[in-house]
């Protein structure tokens, strides 16, 4: 294995903490790759891959603005703009798959889903609050 | 010496990150439901974008910021199409 050419004069604290937040977030992308292939149901499953978007993307952002800082002697931070938006986006995306499968599950009468609440009658929900 | 632990640990980031791709393209071709492939297609969105910033530190370009970003877009723009279609059979009502 040779050494990465382009970084002759990278300290050796930053070449460690690069490597260990690297090591950090690919190996917790892969434990929540593993959970998400090995999970018996789909409400669990869609749990597992979080992981992935949460500390192993923060981890892999953290070790390239570490990485590009030292080596261009200038601060870099536009890879926290993938933080952010992986962040930001990532709970909408599973909430609307959650609801989707339940609505799928649902229309099947699927046993092992919740039903659906009761919804309150439309004359008791548009009644007015007593007047004081 | 640290720049091997540097390099050995990029290699070992890469190699992971392909793993936990051939796990979620795995689930996409087994899972049970159309909502388990969406979602496994979403993980390998995610776990390329993830691998592309490793390739950008290997590398020392910035080029692969960029591509990283947009992937990121477009998994987060295909998936809430998918859910939507999931979801009403139709994605544009």
């Amino acid at each position: 294995m040779s050494t990465i050419e382009h970084a002759g004069d990278l300290p050796a604290w930053a070449a460690l903490a690069v490597s260990f937040f690297l090591v950090i977030g690919a190996g917790l992308t892969l434990i929540g790759t593993i959970g998400f292939t090995r999970l018996p149901t789909f409400y669990e499953r869609i749990h597992a891959p979080t992981l992935g978007t949460s500390w192993g993307t923060g981890g892999i952002v953290m070790a390239s603005m570490i990485f590009f800082t030292v080596l261009s002697t200038r601060l870099v931070v536009h890879e926290i703009l993938i933080g952010i938006f992986v962040t930001v986006t990532t709970p909408v995306t599973l909430m609307l798959l959650a609801r989707a499968a339940l609505h799928r599950d649902r229309a099947e009468g699927n046993p092992e889903v919740p039903a659906e609440a009761p919804v309150e009658p439309a004359g008791e929900a548009e009644q007015p609050a007593p007047a004081e | 010496m640290s720049h091997m632990i540097l390099a050995w640990s990029v290699t070992i980031a890469q190699i992971m990150l392909a793993l936990a791709m051939a796990l979620a393209a795995i689930r996409m071709s087994r899972g049970p439901r159309a909502q388990d492939r969406v979602l496994a297609l979403d993980t390998l969105y995610v776990n390329s974008m993830l691998l592309l910033m490793v390739f950008g530190i290997r590398t020392g370009k910035v080029i692969y910021f960029e591509a990283s970003l947009v992937i990121g877009m477009l998994g987060f723009v295909a998936t809430v199409a998918l859910a939507k279609f999931l979801m009403r059979g139709e994605v544009v009502e």
